[in-house]
């Protein structure tokens, strides 16, 4: 052990600051960091907490008042009669039926929406055809346009079709109204695939149909999840579509929890309104928590030549 | 040129108001390794990518093997390209890469596995078959992207700036390992870059392009001893020629109290008379040794590299450099006579730039 106790002996004459340098953990910059965060994590978190335990209380312990008090008697049967006792007008099923419906609205919708876009961005970013500026240029615009407008218009054009009020109705205005941004996001982020991939997958003879397949799809997973999760929040979340073009039994979730909170006759049952509210907001929320490392790596994927 | 490989009639093409290629001309012969070189911008990938079809040309043809494919698809023109950023399919392992073509042209299974075989021992890549690009160095990469052309037997291989993203010395070591390619394959190979020294050591004949326009074609010895322009003259060698501006006459140039006999010069035509562009190769200098023309200099800069030593002084008032042996004792404020042959100097027209 001759070398260390050389080394040893050389570094004890090192005098001065060595290495890394040393950081506080109370800093004033890290109390300062640390405090805001934990102050907006509460003014975030608060009103989801209150919905908790308000939702697991009886309706005698609400009466009491003390909204941030936990349950003293927890009790699941707010919970059981949002989804399958509450009453909306005449039907008194709960929001099983409105959860129901909008699973029927919502997976046509984001399959449907995510396939179309993924082909329309691949085709501005790589096949760049005839007019294909001039397209995405209108498509964009698209999006600019305050969907107010064209609510009387859709509401005639589903009319004329026979879909109106009917759930297949709505998957088609999802479908458009989805399209502008995701085409712009698959067009982007097939715009970041290197050009010559494309070239050599030419050279290689693979058409329109074998590079979306067998190149360009395997790679682009993340900004797939990016879409999915856009789609589903934001269709899911959806209740102005909803109340419009559909019917009280095709109401989606959203449009139902709206009639459950808002009735006016009989008691006001705060627990079961927070059950069907929590409820409701369950799905993008588990789509958060399971995607939530996977959206993040797509939206900065595109950022990053792979 | 008898039965042409590739050859190229009239090409033109423009994106827009822009032309990158006016009127092209040039054929490439049986198994000929062909470079275009040129500084960036000037039309030389384009090219490769109008051969190649993947862009669609204004005007002209392009015939491969007596074949006309001006409007054939990429894959029906029988030829395989490499590309700089090598364009490997990451999903896919190295087998995937190599095979993706042939299944493309629905090749039977085993046919597909002789030639997977071949080009992997040809390049010697046979361990990395199952490896995704991802696991491989930037050299190996570069020999998967050019297994994939080999795989395909195709009569032309399309090079784009190949090695342009591998390190110096693994550069050199690629370069050789295509020279050796070239000969074993003998297939036509057509190679875009910008480095010189690749254009040099490779290329049976080198094109150089400026502004969509071929300048000179030609070996790379005839590029390198008579360039047909000044341009050429300039982009070819390195460090570059020294120029002098004078005049021609009575077989004199002549700059300022200068006076070049040139004698010696090779003329294209022997009564000319004009204003001209006198240059010489750094390396054409010739030091303390008595040549048909020398003068003294005043040593201003050293640059030792090594092999050589770059010495830079001036001639006039105009700045000189050449070229030293890397052993030669020299430091700055030495005077040295230097002198050099003017037959193997170039003359070049004061305003058309072309070769006297």
């Amino acid at each position: 052990m001759a070398d260390t106790s050389a080394t040893n002996s050389e570094t004890t004459t090192m005098v001065g600051p060595r290495g890394r340098k040393p950081k506080r953990a109370l800093s004033p910059r890290n109390i300062m960091l640390y405090g805001t965060l934990i102050v907006i994590a509460m003014y975030y978190l608060l009103p989801l907490y209150v919905m908790v335990v308000t939702s697991l209380k009886g309706m005698p312990e609400i009466r009491l008042g003390n909204v941030f008090s936990p349950p003293v008697e927890i009790t699941f049967e707010p919970w059981v009669k949002a989804w399958s006792e509450a009453c909306t007008g005449l039907n008194c099923d709960g929001l099983s039926r409105g959860f129901w419906n909008s699973v029927r609205i919502m997976v046509p919708s984001v399959a449907i929406s995510i396939l179309i876009a993924s082909v329309n961005g691949y085709a501005l970013a790589n096949w760049r055809f005839k007019g294909a500026n001039i397209f995405f240029t209108i498509l964009i615009f698209g999006a600019f346009i305050p969907y107010q407008v064209m609510i009387y218009p859709i509401v005639i054009i589903l009319r004329e079709m026979g879909l109106y009020t009917k759930l297949g109705g709505l998957v088609i205005v999802h479908t458009v109204f989805g399209m502008p941004i995701l085409t712009l996001l698959f067009r982007n982020y097939f715009s970041s695939v290197p050009e010559e991939l494309f070239k050599a997958a030419r050279v290689d003879g693979a058409g329109f149909w074998g590079i979306y397949f067998r190149i360009m799809l395997p790679m682009s997973l993340p900004i797939f999840v990016v879409a999915i999760i856009l789609q589903v929040t934001g269709i899911w979340n959806d209740f102005l579509f909803g109340v419009i073009y559909t019917k009280p039994e095709n109401y989606p979730m959203t449009v139902q929890l709206n009639n459950i909170v808002n009735s006016v006759q009989g008691v006001k049952e705060y627990n079961v309104n927070m059950a069907a509210t929590l409820l409701t907001g369950l799905v993008p929320l588990f789509v958060y928590f399971v995607s939530g490392k996977l959206f993040v790596r797509g939206i900065a994927a595109g950022a990053v030549k792979g | 040129m008898e039965n042409p490989s590739v050859s190229i009639k009239h090409l033109d093409l423009e994106f827009g108001s822009v032309k990158v290629l006016k009127d092209l001309n040039l054929d490439i012969g049986q198994g000929e390794f062909l470079v275009l070189l040129g500084a960036s911008g000037c039309g030389k990938s384009t090219l490769l990518n109008c051969i190649a079809g993947l862009l669609d040309v204004s005007d002209g043809q392009i015939f491969i093997n007596d074949k006309n494919v001006t409007w054939e698809q990429p894959s029906e023109r029988g030829i395989g390209m490499v590309f700089q950023s090598y364009a490997l399919y990451p999903q896919m392992t190295v087998r995937g890469n190599l095979t993706f073509g042939l299944k493309n042209a629905k090749m039977p299974k085993d046919e597909i596995e002789t030639r997977v075989k071949r080009a992997a021992e040809i390049l010697q890549i046979e361990p990395l078959l199952q490896r995704k690009p991802a696991a491989l160095s930037g050299g190996q990469r570069q020999r998967v992207a050019i297994g994939r052309a080999l795989v395909r037997d195709v009569d032309v291989f399309l090079f784009d700036e190949p090695l342009s993203n591998l390190d110096a010395k693994l550069r050199a070591d690629l370069r050789v390992e295509l020279k050796v390619l070239h000969e074993r394959l003998k297939n036509t190979m057509i190679y875009v870059t910008h480095d010189q020294i690749e254009a040099m050591t490779l290329a049976d004949r080198i094109a150089i392009m400026k502004d969509g326009l071929i300048q000179q074609l030609d070996s790379p010895q005839e590029i390198y001893n008579r360039p047909v322009n000044k341009y050429v003259a300039d982009f070819i060698g390195s460090p570059a020629m020294n120029f002098f501006e004078g005049e021609v006459a009575d077989g004199k140039f002549i700059n300022g109290d200068m006076s070049i006999d040139l004698s010696r010069y090779d003329f294209l035509d022997e009564s000319v008379k004009s204003s001209a562009w006198f240059g010489i190769r750094p390396e054409h200098i010739l030091v303390n040794e008595d040549a048909p023309f020398s003068t003294n200099a005043h040593v201003d800069i050293v640059e030792p590299m090594g092999s050589d030593t770059l010495v830079w002084t001036k001639i006039n008032g105009i700045p000189f450099r050449f070229r030293m042996d890397g052993q030669a004792s020299v430091a700055t404020g030495d005077d040295l006579k230097i002198g050099f042959d003017p037959k193997r100097a170039s003359l070049f027209d004061k305003t058309t730039e072309l070769r006297l």
